[in-house]
């Protein structure tokens, strides 16, 4: 997994309430077997004007030219400031793949849904929870200033703008070493082989049923 | 010290290792797999070179992709060739690893979240997981389910546990008698309206009350199936009598010796008398009425007597946007009854309600009369091969076809429209599905969630009426 310890990047818009992972990423392009390849349709429905189809070219595709990301103040922004309940609806992983593939590393918003919030962190991207006053004034800012960036370091757990201030976050401990250290935690998880051993076997002397039906 | 309640008691019961951030490692006694969500975390395992963990752990069929017409080509005849690699890597997957999966032709195959209930591999007092948001469905039984992303899927096969930190604990309690003919759905449309789409976030709801335990072991599974909808990821129900019912005699469920212990451990499955939630929220199941969404969002929710908000009614900035932009999605008028709502089409199915009473409700309904003329079109899709059989031997098939419904194979569906069930460019369609989201059922579709009497007597009126008008 990609590290993360400081981002400083161009900050683009979202300013609309419980964006859903359909948006994100609409069902079609969940056929895919594959991983990467999801930028060119990351919010696809908002920023084309057709009907986008999997494996399609989407050079000379209509654009939505009114949608943020159509906008020429916003190329190349590796940072999406978001309003209440970004990323609600389902678990696919396939919304993260598609930020992260369209080059976004970090998403600010006052509040996330957790199963999108917590399949972030699995792909180097960092969530980042601010106070919703906070974000407001951060929305004015962003709109009164072209080019506008934001430092995000996440081994200080802060937000830097370009006028010095700073704004704290929090983020869990745990999270937060895996995505530092871009580790692989599922050899962090194997490094408890032994106790996931034990309780397996006094799981299987209580539950018997729990083990072997499904043969 | 003050009593446990079920969450609690079920994350106690699998937690191997509590770190001392607040991290815990927690034991995943079942997951369920399919096709859209399965296909990276497998070959993440062949690239590390990791084994699953424990291969009886886990049961897999392909549901979201899967034609729900013919399908006597089995998956060579998968029209769209991108839905057919999916299928076909499942199933290869599957055979590489030695997971057992209900393939596409096999009678037991269906809708996850329908098939490992009805087979008995959803148990009371399991940790059950699958790669999909509706997994709280299985919370029904006492169990603790919740959905994962694909990393967390890799993580279950290869390690058995999961990194989680533990949620709070919300009660919603629906007190007294639902009134006849309202339906588990209603009752979980109005707690979403009561509550939000993001009003559980960071919780386990759990569902209690009269109107709950009243409730059969398929309408419970409807509740707990829309939790995420509130923005929780695990939503559940105390065991009683009812689950154990169902259970018994179930495919995987435990026999002879096995189950009386079984049954004796399931009967603490529920929240003790004097255990704390940090929020209860409560109903009068007599105030609900079947209900009906009219925007893009689950929350998004009123009675069929009421009419379309209005925002000029809502002074918060981001409330008005939010409903102006959702009226222009719906082509709806602010104040227009909800019944002068004209549907293009009708979607009976699900992982909401596509079991066996659902679809017995909603033949009661549509028995005797015809689908409206204005109706492009009606679908019904059960759950799993064998409520199909089931619908077919109580003769259910014959009252949709006789009403000019389609009676089809199972699967996802138009639900989400990832197969070739789908709805035209504003069409509104009466869905007995979970999500109104823009786009869901396809692209610039519209979507009004109800339950299945709601969507049989939309399909018969070809606009919303109140469904008890309908019932005998």
């Amino acid at each position: 997994m990609k590290k993360f310890t400081q981002v400083t990047g161009i900050v683009a818009p979202m300013d609309r309430a419980n964006i859903d992972t359909d948006m994100i990423i609409p069902k079609q392009f969940l056929k895919s077997i594959k991983r990467t390849g999801f930028g060119k349709n990351l919010f696809d429905e908002l920023r084309y004007l057709d009907e986008g189809q999997p494996d399609q070219d989407c050079e000379g595709r209509p654009l939505n030219n009114d949608f943020v990301l159509n906008q020429a103040r916003y190329e190349g922004s590796t940072v999406l400031l978001a309003r209440q309940n970004f990323g609600c609806g389902s678990s696919r992983e396939h919304a993260p793949w598609a930020l992260e593939d369209y080059g976004f590393r970090c998403v600010i918003a006052p509040s996330f849904a957790d199963i999108f919030y917590n399949n972030c962190f699995k792909n180097g991207i960092l969530p980042v929870i601010l106070d919703e006053k906070i974000v407001d004034k951060l929305f004015v800012e962003l709109f009164d200033n072209e080019g506008y960036e934001l430092t995000i370091d996440l081994e200080s757990q802060c937000v830097k703008t370009t006028t010095g201030e700073i704004i704290p976050f929090e983020v869990d401990a745990f999270r937060k070493h895996c995505l530092v250290n871009g580790l692989d935690d599922i050899g962090v998880t194997l490094e408890n082989t032994d106790s996931i051993k034990a309780f397996e076997s006094k799981h299987k002397e209580t539950s018997p049923w729990l083990f072997g039906a499904i043969a | 010290m003050a009593g446990k309640t079920l969450y609690d008691k079920l994350w106690d019961a699998h937690l191997v290792k509590q770190r001392e951030d607040g991290s815990a490692l927690i034991y995943i006694d079942r997951q369920l797999l399919h096709e859209v969500t399965s296909p990276q975390a497998f070959e993440g395992l062949r690239i590390a070179g990791r084994k699953p963990w424990r291969i009886d752990a886990n049961l897999a069929t392909p549901d979201h992709n899967v034609p729900t017409t013919d399908r006597s080509s089995g998956v060579e005849g998968i029209e769209d060739p991108v839905s057919r690699i999916q299928v076909k890597t499942l199933d290869d997957n599957c055979d590489e690893f030695g997971i057992t999966e209900f393939k596409m032709l096999d009678e037991r195959q269906g809708i996850v979240h329908v098939v490992g209930p009805e087979q008995g591999a959803t148990l009371p007092g399991m940790t059950v997981v699958c790669g999909d948001s509706h997994t709280s469905t299985h919370g029904a039984f006492g169990a603790l389910a919740h959905g994962i992303g694909t990393s967390e899927v890799e993580h279950v096969l290869a390690t058995q546990c999961l990194v989680q930190k533990k949620m709070k604990n919300m009660l919603v309690k629906v007190n007294g008698k639902a009134g006849k003919g309202i339906s588990g759905k209603d009752i979980v449309l109005a707690i979403i309206g009561k509550l939000g789409t993001a009003g559980g976030t960071g919780y386990a709801l759990e569902f209690g009350g009269q109107a709950i335990r009243d409730l059969s072991m398929d309408g419970r599974m409807t509740v707990c199936n829309m939790a995420i909808e509130a923005g929780a990821r695990v939503g559940m129900i105390a065991v009683d009598d009812t689950t154990i019912n169902y259970v018994q005699g179930r495919t995987y469920a435990p026999k002879g010796e096995d189950w009386s212990n079984a049954v004796t451990a399931w009967k603490d499955l529920h929240s003790d008398g004097d255990a704390v939630f940090d929020n209860v929220i409560e109903l009068d199941a007599a105030d609900i009425k079947p209900q009906v969404t009219w925007g893009t969002s689950p929350e998004m929710v009123v009675s069929i007597d009421d009419t379309v908000p209005n925002p000029d009614n809502h002074s918060d900035p981001i409330v008005k946007e939010g409903i102006n932009r959702a009226l222009e999605y719906m082509g709806l008028k602010a104040d227009a009854p909800m019944t002068s709502i004209k549907l293009d089409r009708v979607f009976i199915g699900s992982c909401t309600n596509s079991r066996i009473e659902d679809l017995r409700l909603a033949a009661e309904v549509v028995k005797g009369r015809k689908v409206a003329d204005t109706l492009k079109q009606a679908l019904v899709v059960p759950g799993s091969g064998l409520i199909k059989r089931q619908a077919e031997e109580e003769g259910l098939d014959v009252i949709f076809t006789d009403a000019g419904l389609e009676w089809r194979e199972a699967g996802c569906s138009m639900c989400l429209a990832m197969n070739a069930d789908k709805l035209g460019q504003g069409e509104h369609c009466a869905s007995t599905s979970n999500r109104n989201f823009e786009g869901r059922q396809g692209f610039g579709g519209r979507t009004h969630l109800v339950s299945p009497a709601m969507a049989a007597a939309a399909a018969i009126a070809g606009h919303f009426v109140d469904a008890r008008e309908y019932l005998s």
